[in-house]
């Protein structure tokens, strides 16, 4: 594997860090599976795509990406908590929805090709930091991320927020309508699963229609190798934990790719990683009772 | 402070398994007042307190609360004037929260939901010297996980929060029963100073005839949804467990099952 492609597999990991943050917002903090993200992620996409090749400012399209997020987990809230869908099904719905909301974002082309429009990489672009410019505009982008959705999770509206994930039933004693609360988790993951989706966009240059499938399960790997690999306590290891395992994902993909892999195995290699991390559990009970010898006391 | 009009719940409406929780139940009670419920099982009493925090939406009847229709109120918004403290030790706190997290959550609970940062130090000060009145040693453990705690100090912690901020009313649902006798009579004194300490309006639900009888400044026993015995002032002054329990036989026509409630 090339340094070259090292780096450009630690840019894309920073950038879909973003994502994986959404992701950890509803899959550890409000404990609800959302599947919302594949459609959410191609939303971000399509928004920037439409509003960049438009001659948009880059940053701004960001910013209406992650606002069409907010929008797309909402929906999804409100079908689960107002009409009484189970969330994974809301998510579903609203996944799908979105595949034909997607292309009318797109004026109805399943692909929209960027290669003039302006990016945020280009900021430092013919700096002194040569090569390294999108990295360091990845890493920056990210770690702003991070801080902000850290000293969030330490407002008073934060921390209903964990407590609606770890016992509703406390949060509502608490006199805290709980439906508002997975209403703003939910849209808040999905506003950063979006804005990733539109890093990505301006980062590759194209938004492809297909291009979410997937990622809830990108997002699920790198929130959990990141949590095995770099620990989750305190809370702001763990979300460092969590960039770091959406960086440390790609290094895997990329190292599988360099080693032959074809790229169309690549789903596959992601629904086994997130098999296995999730099955940790299991799978040691199992292997105990396979080769644990009954101890004589 | 409390008043329940006509309040009637029924389970599995319409069906074969019908069942008649709360029949047209009126109760008032005044400010400050501390009442003990008993009644065997299946006889209404945690409905009753699931009705009244708006768990369950009743079927007919009002409740009021320091004169506020709060029948069609939502749980939550109950709440901010309720404070309650569940069987279940795991029910009243976040698990994978820190101790003054989970009483930073509560001592907002009539304050706005916001940006604000989630504990200030003055606030942490504060809950350092209410724990400190618990008389656990949890003042020293700010910050950790309530996952670690035992369940006595889970429920003692439940009652700080569901007090720390004067709830209008008091609801106390066999808060000690899932403990050992040692704990449970720690965590039942605790929660007869707080009450008698704040003068709150409270129900409480007990299997124990003695505690119900000896604790607080009313009794009422409750049977098939319905409450067939209210004792206040001279007449439970002058009430023993035996008495109780024959009144009960007496009123209901069974016997109630007693071992529970006599031998604890």
């Amino acid at each position: 594997m090339s340094f070259l492609a090292v780096i450009s597999s630690i840019e894309l990991g920073l950038i879909y860090a973003v994502m994986a943050l959404g992701v950890f917002i509803s899959f550890r903090t409000l404990n609800v599976p959302d599947l919302t993200v594949d459609g959410s992620f191609v939303l971000g996409a399509a928004v920037v795509a439409v509003y960049c090749s438009g001659g948009g400012n880059p940053f701004l399209a960001l910013l209406f990406a992650f606002l069409a997020g907010l929008v797309a987990g909402s929906v999804t809230s409100l079908l689960n908590t107002k009409l009484g869908i189970q969330p994974l099904l809301a998510g579903i719905l609203v996944m799908l929805a979105l595949y034909s909301v997607n292309l009318r974002v797109m004026a109805g082309k399943a692909n929209i090709h960027l290669m003039d429009a302006a990016s945020i990489y280009q900021l430092f672009a013919g700096s002194a930091l040569g090569r390294y410019n999108k990295l360091v505009v990845a890493a920056v982008t990210t770690m702003v991320v991070l801080l902000c959705l850290y000293l969030f999770l330490q407002t008073r509206l934060g921390f209903a927020l964990r407590a609606t994930g770890d016992n509703e039933q406390m949060v509502r004693a608490s006199g805290i309508d709980t439906d508002k609360m997975k209403l703003i988790g939910l849209a808040l993951a999905n506003g950063l699963v979006a804005a990733a989706g539109g890093m990505i966009a301006q980062y590759q240059s194209y938004t492809d229609a297909g291009m979410g499938l997937g990622m809830v399960v990108i997002g699920l790997a790198s929130v959990i190798i990141g949590e095995v690999v770099f620990g989750t306590k305190p809370l702001l290891r763990r979300l460092i934990a969590v960039v770091l395992g959406a960086v440390l994902y790609r290094l895997i993909i990329a190292f599988a790719l360099a080693s032959g892999m074809p790229a169309t195995d690549l789903k596959l290699v992601s629904a086994v990683i997130v098999t296995v991390a999730m099955s940790t559990g299991a799978l040691k009970k199992i292997f105990k009772k396979l080769y644990d010898i009954p101890k004589i006391k | 402070m409390l008043q329940i009009v006509g309040l009637t719940k029924k389970f599995h409406q319409g069906t074969i398994d019908e069942k008649v929780a709360l029949d047209n139940i009126n109760l008032e009670l005044a400010a400050g007042e501390f009442v003990t419920i008993v009644g065997s099982n299946g006889a209404g009493k945690s409905t009753l307190l699931n009705c009244i925090a708006g768990v369950y939406e009743a079927d007919a009847g009002r409740v009021f609360l320091d004169g506020e229709d709060i029948t069609a109120q939502p749980e939550w918004q109950r709440a901010q004037k309720i404070g309650r403290v569940f069987q279940d030790p795991l029910a009243g706190t976040a698990y994978d929260m820190s101790i003054e997290e989970n009483l930073a959550i509560a001592y907002g609970k009539q304050k706005k939901l916001g940006l604000q940062p989630g504990i200030r130090k003055k606030e942490q000060e504060f809950f350092r010297e209410q724990l400190a009145q618990l008389g656990l040693g949890l003042e020293n453990r700010l910050k950790d996980k309530v996952g670690l705690l035992s369940g006595g100090q889970r429920q003692a912690l439940t009652l700080l929060m569901a007090t720390m901020v004067r709830p209008k009313l008091l609801l106390l649902d066999e808060h000690t029963a899932s403990l050992d006798p040692v704990t449970a009579r720690k965590v039942l004194a605790l929660t007869d100073k707080i009450i008698t300490e704040y003068k709150l309006c409270t129900l409480m639900i007990t299997h124990n005839m003695q505690e119900a009888l000896s604790l607080g400044t009313r009794t009422i026993m409750m049977d098939k949804g319905k409450i067939m015995l209210d004792l206040q002032g001279e007449t439970r002054a002058k009430m023993t467990v035996e008495d109780l329990v024959a009144e009960f036989a007496f009123r209901s026509g069974t016997q109630l099952s007693t071992d529970r409630m006599l031998l604890n």
